[in-house]
């Protein structure tokens, strides 16, 4: 006798639940029946592709670059001030 | 590697500038402040309503860490208590400048990650609530032009107050979810609500646009 599946999501439910998946914020469970939705279901599939792939343009614009000059020697003069106090 | 791990090591590495800080060392704090200061800004931006109004809060926030350095108990990162102190000094700041969002703003609300009309109705006697039409997968290449980037930077500059800054943190920043909990007082479901909202919204945006320039 074979094992029933876990009924299958919805994808307006599974929509719902990217973040948590992604997180890792999902009971063993949820997250199974998630995972085997996305066998089902490309187009959720897509979606998830989607955030993967926004998440990772999102890291992009962050923004190193130091402050300008005469801010920098604000900061260190604030520095020299803390240290001799 | 998973997040607690990575936590543990960062917290280590900066007891090692925390000393270094304390004991007067210049080049520490300036590698400092080239590491956060623009992403500071940036973040101080979320809630204050001009450039120079939170370029004067990340300074402020500065001298506060300086002041307070010698009391920082490493409880937390160092980046996480930072932020929390640019927050905290935006956020008295917006009060004065009469754009303070109620705390409350931070609450999740209970928008869809995707409109209701694109899923099939429940009257649907076989798929209802599946896609009626499959989202558009996008396009590699077009996903790294500097166009695109510019309207994710402009849709997370869009997103409320307490969306705004757990993207920022989360994805942009590349924080924790703890240290994003830590800096902005949330818990970590509000924070998960908060970013999931967040993005949702701004996948949204990237969808728009990558429709809008189909020819």
């Amino acid at each position: 006798m074979s094992r029933a599946l876990p009924e299958d999501l919805d994808c307006i439910v599974a929509v719902e639940q990217v973040t948590d998946y992604i997180e890792g914020a999902m009971p063993l469970q949820a997250r199974t029946r998630f995972e085997q939705h996305l066998c089902y279901c490309p187009a959720c599939m897509i979606y998830l592709r989607q955030i993967k792939a926004q998440i990772g343009v999102s890291a992009l614009l962050a923004e190193h670059k130091p402050p300008p000059e005469e801010v920098t020697r604000k900061l260190l003069q604030f520095f020299r001030a803390s240290r001799r106090g | 590697m998973p997040a607690p791990e990575r936590e543990a090591i960062e917290v280590a590495q900066d007891s090692a500038l925390v000393e270094a800080l304390r004991a007067g060392d210049e080049r520490a704090f300036l590698d400092l402040v080239g590491r956060l200061h623009g992403g500071l800004v940036r973040f101080a931006l979320g809630f204050v309503r001009t450039q120079t109004a939170a370029e004067d809060v990340v300074q402020d926030a500065w001298a506060a860490v300086l002041q307070g350095i010698d009391r920082f108990e490493g409880r937390c990162t160092l980046r996480s208590w930072i932020l929390g102190i640019v927050a905290n000094l935006a956020r008295t700041r917006a009060v004065g400048d009469r754009r303070s969002v109620p705390l409350s703003a931070l609450q999740p609300d209970d928008e869809r990650a995707v409109e209701a009309s694109e899923f099939l109705p429940d009257t649907h006697s076989r798929w209802a609530g599946h896609w009626a039409r499959w989202p558009e997968p996008w396009p590699d290449q077009c996903l790294l032009s500097r166009e695109t980037m510019q309207h994710v930077r402009e849709a997370i500059d869009r997103l409320p107050q307490g969306q705004r800054a757990v993207i920022q943190l989360r994805d942009v920043e590349g924080c924790t979810a703890e240290e994003v909990c830590e800096a902005l007082g949330l818990s970590e479901v509000n924070q998960r609500v908060l970013l999931h909202r967040a993005r949702s919204r701004v996948r949204k945006e990237i969808a728009r646009h990558f429709q809008g320039s189909k020819p």
